[in-house]
């Protein structure tokens, strides 16, 4: 990779060893994709949940802001995913000592750094939103496409020790999506019908994450009607991303980039026709058992609209197994504030802030409260749980808090 | 005699070992029981087959962020494979290749999950981008 001045000084060491270390992890990373140079980076977002950091990542984390010599403090807004707990409901949700004690060696590490602890996947409705063109470094794949996509930003998928690097050095290797010719369409795909529920959009965003199958795949859809609300577009990216590891998309007529066709894909290129009954057939494949034992709204974080709506379906209901909805920390107090909070847990529900369901050792929970048939809306939640092993049904918003009434999963 | 395919994108150490080939994706956090060692998904064409120790040639990176870390941990218990061999990657296992130096090769001419066979005795060289069937 060429090195301007600032970057061979930050590589010699001039700037201290923590910036020296992140820029030589970088390097390897830029190098592996023939990356030609850095570009500068506004924003970065960490996801470092410590079921995936474990002991080893804590300690490495520590390591590094042990140091006090030279700059040890991140250069440009850092900030977090969620973390691998509620504090408050950690003993409720069968978590260890140990693993709360991790997760706190891991906030104080990260505080000695400089990041700030905002603990949320949807930085892009409560954070700040990126523009376009702007480059940043995200973790969270949900994170990544939604900037890509909706806002027009460009950011590759960063790992937690790639954004914590890029936040320490206020850059990233210049290669994927931060390059214009990568974010040309590769994949055309024509849809049928305009999803009304959000398990409907997750469930799209799902089919065609399988179809166009890898990370540098770009789908560019057409079809769609109206305006998609943000909640939608949501539930649509982090599902394509989870089940294709897609990083972007182009909706013709809608997001910023693909005014018209022409923008952003050859005429030529091959269509794919996706249909309702398609999305129909995955929502039915994770359809194997009609009991539930637990229900949960998570990944991504609900925003304040989606907890409006599920307090007003958990009016006068009372819940037969335990039903979770989990938040941000900057949603979470509006949250208490509009009476949600007080209306959902009435009907015997429990609204969670800063984790996110899959990235909180959901092995140790299933096992600790014997959870294995999971309800959910989030089709991103249902893709990742199975190698969990938990037996996750997907469905909407209304079916879930039925179920979590009469423990049943009503077949459609 | 030996058959060696070359890669456009390489790290990590040198290598040699069994190769645990399927034309599937690969994801730390969404494919793997990491304290079994095993394969967990349920649909996935290795479920149920230890990963430790073996160079695994597979397809695609799937899923999410979590890999970056995953390896780097996976490695401090000794439970980790011992390369990753794909057709393509995404920046998420690279950045944790990176992290906790483990071998990696991907971009070949042909599909890589056709060309090794399972089972087989394979080497792995990121310093001269290729993979050998010994």
């Amino acid at each position: 990779m060429k090195l301007n001045d600032e970057e061979q000084d930050i590589l010699a060491g001039k700037a201290g060893p923590v910036p020296q270390q992140a820029l030589q992890h970088q390097i390897k990373v830029g190098d592996f994709f023939h990356a030609k140079d850095f570009v500068p980076v506004t924003q970065a977002h960490i996801m470092a949940d410590t079921e995936s950091l474990g002991e080893a990542g804590v300690q490495w984390l520590e390591a590094l802001a042990a140091t006090t010599e030279g700059q040890h403090r991140v250069r440009i807004p850092t900030i977090t995913d969620p973390r691998g707990t509620d504090f408050a409901k950690a003993e409720w949700l069968g978590q260890t000592k140990g693993m709360v004690d991790l997760e706190q060696r891991a906030i104080v590490a990260f505080e000695k750094l400089g990041v700030a602890m905002t603990n949320t996947c949807i930085n892009y409705q409560t954070i700040q939103p990126p523009t376009r063109n702007e480059h940043t470094a995200f973790g969270d794949t949900g994170v990544v496409i939604y900037a890509n996509s909706v806002c027009g930003a460009r950011s590759n998928f960063e790992g937690g020790p790639s954004a914590l690097s890029a936040g320490l050095t206020g850059r990233t290797p210049r290669y994927g999506f931060h390059l214009p010719e990568q974010r040309r369409g590769t994949v055309r795909i024509q849809v049928d019908h305009t999803p009304t529920t959000l398990n409907g959009w997750g469930g799209l965003g799902g089919v065609i994450g399988r179809l166009a199958g890898n990370y540098w795949a770009v789908p560019v859809i057409e079809g769609i009607e109206g305006a998609p609300r943000s909640d939608q577009l949501k539930h649509f990216g982090a599902s394509m991303a989870s089940f294709g590891s897609i990083a972007l998309f182009h909706l013709v007529g809608l997001t910023p980039e693909a005014t018209k066709l022409s923008d952003v894909a050859a005429s030529d290129l091959p269509v794919h026709r996706v249909t309702k009954a398609d999305v129909e057939a995955l929502q039915k494949s994770y359809h194997t058992d009609d009991t539930v034992d637990v229900v949960v709204f998570s990944a991504p974080q609900l925003s304040l609209y989606e907890l409006g709506d599920l307090a007003s379906l958990c009016e006068g209901r009372k819940f037969s197994v335990p039903m979770l909805a989990v938040t941000s920390p900057q949603v979470k107090p509006d949250s208490d504030r509009m009476g949600y909070t007080a209306r959902i847990e009435a009907a015997g529900g429990s609204v969670l802030s800063g984790m996110c369901f899959y990235q909180s050792y959901a092995r140790e929970i299933s096992e600790a409260r014997g959870w294995k048939r999971l309800a959910t809306n989030s089709a991103k939640l249902v893709n990742i749980l199975g190698g969990y092993g938990y037996r996750p049904m997907l469905a909407s918003m209304e079916a879930c808090v039925d179920a979590a009434v009469s423990g049943k999963m009503v077949r459609t | 005699m030996s058959k060696i395919f070359k890669a456009r994108h390489a790290m990590g150490p040198v290598v040699c070992g069994p190769a645990l080939v399927a034309n599937d994706g690969f994801s730390a956090r969404y494919d793997l029981d990491r304290i079994k060692g095993i394969f967990s998904r349920p649909a996935h064409k290795l479920a149920g087959q230890s990963y430790v120790g073996k160079i695994l040639v597979l397809d695609t990176a799937k899923g999410g962020v979590a890999t970056a870390w995953m390896l780097h941990e996976m490695k401090s218990r000794g439970i980790v494979p011992l390369a990753l061999v794909l057709n393509s990657v995404n920046p998420i296992l690279a950045q944790g290749a990176a992290l906790g130096d483990v071998a990696m090769l991907a971009g070949f001419d042909e599909d890589i999950t056709s060309a090794v066979p399972n089972g087989a005795d394979v080497e792995v060289n990121p310093a001269e981008g290729w993979v050998k069937v010994i």
